[in-house]
């Protein structure tokens, strides 16, 4: 239940937007994390961003994800 | 890079036992889904711990859920995860076979805005996880306050992980030597809190993430310490002070309280519960949903495996009468549970 996917913000309106992993794009919430900005990116976990993650991380991450199929 | 870092393991373990408890569902699941046990000595005696949030929510709490459930004009939202879990009776799937209308959320914004698209309706969000999930759905009541959404509330069981790790290290029954502590719980609240665990109790800890090799690594920092000490492997999510600004809209809107954990029984001060100056989204005291105590399923031994006591092969109605397509305890319902972990990866 506590599974976070790095995801790169796509859209930004306000302290809401639109993260990007993959094909997957989803609504999320901003206002847990201080001035975040458009092309970060974030740990997100049920519609919120958590944390900040860093470029090189979140793409190792989604590259590990992928190959193994990872569907949790 | 997992073979040598198993060899690794296996090169430094110094041939006394060594048992370590992972405490997060998605931890179990990683170790079961890459085979993690069957790569390192059998020295290292890996088990399974109580951080499945939904494998820990007690009968009463589904029990309310349903009553709520089946008053008119509510709409009940949870995550997924909830809607297979047994309560003393029925199931949230069950009653909505019966036509009670219970949905399927991905998060709480999304049951704030069918709150804001249904006046005519109450809608009641399940708040159920640890300290990870906890801001998501404080963020949504301190939303609904600032937007006057009246028609909507949260039955709360939040629970905090650092109050269930001190019952496990006093320990009775197992011995454990060290703990992988949970990655996203500890993105939030930082490593402090478990700063105890070496000081107070000697438990050797590292704080993880979830790819293979994380673990691994973990474990490595873990039979490496030559004095108990909380280090951090995932460190490029989890600082020490953790997610302040989460910190802080949990601490605004729930206050501490005792709670009950399936299997494990009352701990003091390991849950959270609605602040008074927020109780107007107390589902809990809006709705006083009316339930007696189920009876107990006897046979199933949840408890045991949720403490670490007991795998679930021991049960005798595991994948017999207890499967993911028809589950009788948490522990199989869960994706993350540790039963359903090892039927899907281990029978």
């Amino acid at each position: 239940m506590c599974l976070g996917i790095p995801m790169k913000i796509v859209r930004l309106d306000g302290q809401e937007g639109e993260v990007e992993a993959g094909h997957l794009r989803r609504r999320a919430n901003f206002s847990l994390l201080k001035e975040v900005r458009m092309g970060e990116y974030v740990l997100v976990h049920a519609g919120f961003a958590i944390e900040r993650v860093k470029e090189k991380e979140a793409r190792a991450t989604l590259k590990m994800l992928k190959d193994v199929g990872y569907s949790g | 890079m997992i073979k040598d870092l198993a060899k690794e393991i296996n090169r430094n373990s110094s041939g006394k036992s060594c048992t370590i408890m992972e405490v997060c569902g998605t931890h179990t699941m990683s170790i079961f889904r890459f085979g993690l046990r069957t790569l390192i000595t059998d020295k290292i005696n890996l088990v399974s711990g109580p951080g499945c949030p939904v494998c820990v929510t007690p009968n009463i709490f589904l029990d309310k859920a349903i009553a709520i459930a089946s008053l008119k004009n509510v709409i009940v939202a949870t995550f997924g995860d909830m809607f297979r879990v047994p309560g003393s009776r029925s199931s949230l799937e069950k009653e909505r076979g019966k036509g009670r209308d219970i949905r399927t959320v991905y998060s709480t914004l999304e049951a704030l805005k069918l709150a804001g698209r249904r006046p005519d309706k109450e809608i009641v969000f399940l708040g159920v996880g640890f300290e990870t999930t906890a801001p998501t759905v404080a963020q949504s009541i301190l939303m609904a306050k600032r937007e006057g959404i009246c028609n909507y509330s949260v039955l709360c069981a939040h629970k905090t992980m650092p109050e269930a790790l001190k019952v496990l290290a006093e320990g009775e029954g197992l011995k454990v030597d060290g703990f992988l502590l949970p990655g996203h719980v500890s993105t939030i609240i930082g490593t402090r809190p478990y700063e105890f665990l070496a000081r107070d109790y000697s438990k050797r800890c590292a704080v993880s993430g979830f790819e293979p090799v994380d673990i691994l690594e973990s474990i490595l920092m873990i039979i490496r310490q030559d004095r108990p000490r909380v280090e951090v492997e995932y460190d490029r999510i989890v600082s020490k002070s953790g997610n302040r600004r989460a910190q802080s809209v949990i601490s605004k809107v729930f206050s501490k309280t005792d709670s009950e954990w399936r299997g494990i029984g009352k701990i003091r001060n390991s849950g959270l519960k609605i602040a008074r100056n927020y109780s107007e989204f107390d589902a809990d005291l809006k709705f006083r949903p009316k339930v007696c105590p189920g009876a107990e399923k006897t046979a199933c031994i949840c408890g045991k495996v949720l403490k670490g006591l007991k795998k679930p092969s021991e049960c005798s109605l595991f994948a017999v009468s207890c499967t993911p397509e028809n589950p009788v305890g948490a522990c199989m319902v869960s994706s993350e549970g540790t039963c359903a972990a090892y039927y899907r990866y281990a029978r």
